[in-house]
């Protein structure tokens, strides 16, 4: 277990290092280098001015003490400040919209299990009905469904049409103040229901799709057929042998999945006018404020990189193989 | 050939199959098939809801909107042929050193994998797209860029499977250059898990095309594309319903074609991984 760890911790430290390379090259492949925004349309930036911008960014430097003076910047959440005309520091604009972009990512996260999980098992085991082609179905339009369209498709029917939901913001900006702490979280949850249907429509499908396959898989394999052969209740083989062995597998593919998902944020915080990191990105780039794009770059990827990492914890000690120091 | 012959055997197969080829027929003869210009804007038809002139209605600028339908399925399908095949390359070159040489190399390109994966995709790209004008080439070459990994990896593993087998060892006594053994004697071998990647990722480049091209930073207007027909789609949402229903179903629709078609390609090729329905 203690091995493993190591192992897994090195790997962290070798891709976070992979992470910022790649984040620092794409800064620098930029033709012009990475002040060609802030000086190219701008007449009132003379050759001079330029040149000392270049000595006071460091851009006279060659190219790794550069990238390590960037990376200690990092160390400390120093990211620079915003091209915008507020100059504020990129990491002060990142912190305060976090908190949004991971409760929406966490909640479907676990809406994307609480549905994805029981519709596989049901799927699997009723192998060939029709309920089971029904969710064939619906996973095969969940890959294919692109979300904003989804996202508009719901804007036009629940806020539009039938005007039962809100089709923007977080909640509500009139007479918000004045509300008790449940109305509070009812109008949250009204603003949110659906965001949280076109994040986790495409997770669902593949969550799904994943748990059916394999709990398909173990239903049939040598060591349940023992179990029944042994005579044990349906109930015990289904929900204590196949489950556990179908299930396990899924941590890693939850980690596996993270990337998708918090990119998707970029998409239903923009259409829906949430204001977390993703809109943040989508701002920032028609804006063309380069710190900001590279902070938010670099801190969604080390959020996706931890991620994964505490599956893979999470696998090892849900694993006896792992758990044990077994060779797997 | 023959992966041709059981295609036509699987029902969907077929239907996706057609679904594809019909409309690669509409991009090639946009410009015959189209009933009316789609840049061409009439100020008295604006926004005239589906009827006998107009089968899909007009758009604010009085444009039509079946024919700039038909004009964006060229631009969404060059758009993904050319980074996919770009993506395709880059995984088929990468995963094939990787898996014949082993060792380091394999070693580095795997860390290399795994260090892209962890990139969520869409971040990536409009980091990259920030610093370019955006364009159709722009696009293109990002999204192929931004999507190789799943094709190296598959390549890899089939070329390490395939690289200890008899007819290699063969082909190395009887002096074969590397070269020679990689391109001619295992790639073709590794050829069907390629293709049911390809039309896979023929999807996936659709999606992000139109994701890219809704987020104005894809194909830009007038240009016609069905992710930017879907911007005017959200402004109009509460007046004009065919504006967003339309090209977000062209969408759905391709990309669930060639996403089947791949399926049925992968039931063909791996008959183990079928689950029987």
């Amino acid at each position: 277990m203690i091995e493993f760890l190591i192992k897994r911790l090195i790997s962290l430290i070798i891709s976070l290092l992979g992470i910022t390379i790649i984040s620092f090259s794409i800064i620098h492949l930029a033709p012009g280098g990475p002040l060609s925004p802030l000086t190219e349309f701008n007449p009132k930036i003379t050759p001079e001015y330029r040149e000392r911008l270049v000595k006071m960014y460091g851009l006279d430097k060659p190219l790794y003490i550069q990238y390590w003076n960037w990376l200690k910047g990092i160390i400390k959440l120093d990211f620079g400040r915003s091209f915008s005309l507020d100059r504020r520091p990129v990491w002060d604009k990142i912190k305060e919209r976090l908190p949004v972009t991971l409760l929406i990512n966490f909640l479907s996260l676990i809406l994307i299990l609480l549905i994805g999980v029981p519709l596989g098992i049901y799927s699997a085991l009723k192998a060939g009905s029709l309920g089971d082609r029904l969710t064939t179905i619906f996973i095969f339009i969940g890959y294919a469904m692109p979300s904003f369209w989804f996202a508009l498709i719901l804007m036009m029917i629940f806020g539009v049409k039938l005007h039962w939901l809100p089709i923007s913001g977080l909640h509500s900006i009139v007479g918000y103040e004045e509300m008790s702490f449940l109305q509070k979280v009812w109008d949250w949850t009204k603003h949110l229901i659906c965001p949280l249907c076109v994040a986790t429509f495409g997770g669902i499908a593949g969550i799904s799709r994943y748990v059916r396959n394999s709990m398909y898989e173990v239903l049939h394999a040598d060591f349940i057929l023992f179990a029944k052969a042994k005579g044990l209740p349906e109930n015990v083989i289904i929900y204590k042998h196949a489950l556990r062995n179908a299930l396990l597998p899924l941590i890693t593919i939850l980690g596996l999945s993270l990337p998708s998902l918090i990119g998707g944020s970029v998409i239903f915080e923009t259409i829906f006018g949430i204001p977390g990191v993703g809109q943040l990105m989508w701002q920032a780039v028609m804006a063309r404020d380069y710190p900001v794009i590279m902070g938010t770059l670099f801190l969604i990827s080390l959020l996706t990189l931890l991620g994964n990492f505490l599956a893979d914890i999470g696998y090892a000690l849900a694993d006896p193989r792992i758990r044990l120091g077994e060779k797997h | 050939m023959e992966l041709f012959k059981e295609l036509l055997k699987h029902k969907i197969g077929v239907v996706s199959l057609s679904l594809i080829l019909f409309l690669i027929f509409i991009a090639v003869f946009a410009h015959i098939i189209a009933p009316y210009d789609p840049f061409e804007i009439r100020v008295n038809e604006i926004l005239v809801p589906p009827c006998l002139k107009h089968p899909l209605g007009t758009d604010l600028l009085g444009r039509d909107v079946l024919s700039r339908m038909i004009y964006a399925s060229r631009i969404s399908l060059e758009v993904s042929i050319v980074a996919i095949g770009i993506s395709t390359l880059i995984g088929v070159f990468l995963g094939s050193i990787a898996g014949y040489f082993g060792g380091l190399i394999d070693n580095i390109i795997c860390r290399f994998i795994d260090i892209m994966l962890c990139f969520p995709t869409i971040f990536l790209i409009l980091a990259v797209i920030a610093y370019l004008e955006p364009s159709i080439l722009t696009i293109m070459i990002v999204i192929g860029l931004t999507s190789w990994m799943g094709v190296a990896r598959l390549v890899r593993a089939e070329i390490l499977s395939l690289k200890e087998r008899d007819f290699i060892l063969a082909a190395k006594v009887y002096g074969a250059s590397t070269f020679r053994i990689i391109f001619k004697h295992l790639l073709p071998n590794a050829l069907g898990p390629v293709l049911v990647s390809v039309s896979l990722g023929m999807g996936q480049a659709i999606l992000i095309e139109s994701a890219l091209s809704f987020l104005g930073i894809g194909v830009q207007p007038p240009v016609p594309s069905w992710g930017n027909m879907l911007i005017e789609g959200k402004d109009t949402l509460e007046i004009a319903w065919w504006l967003s229903v339309f090209p977000g179903l062209a969408i759905l629709l391709t990309v669930l074609a060639f996403t089947l078609l791949g399926e049925t390609l992968q039931e063909i090729i791996n008959p183990k991984k079928i689950k029987q329905n």
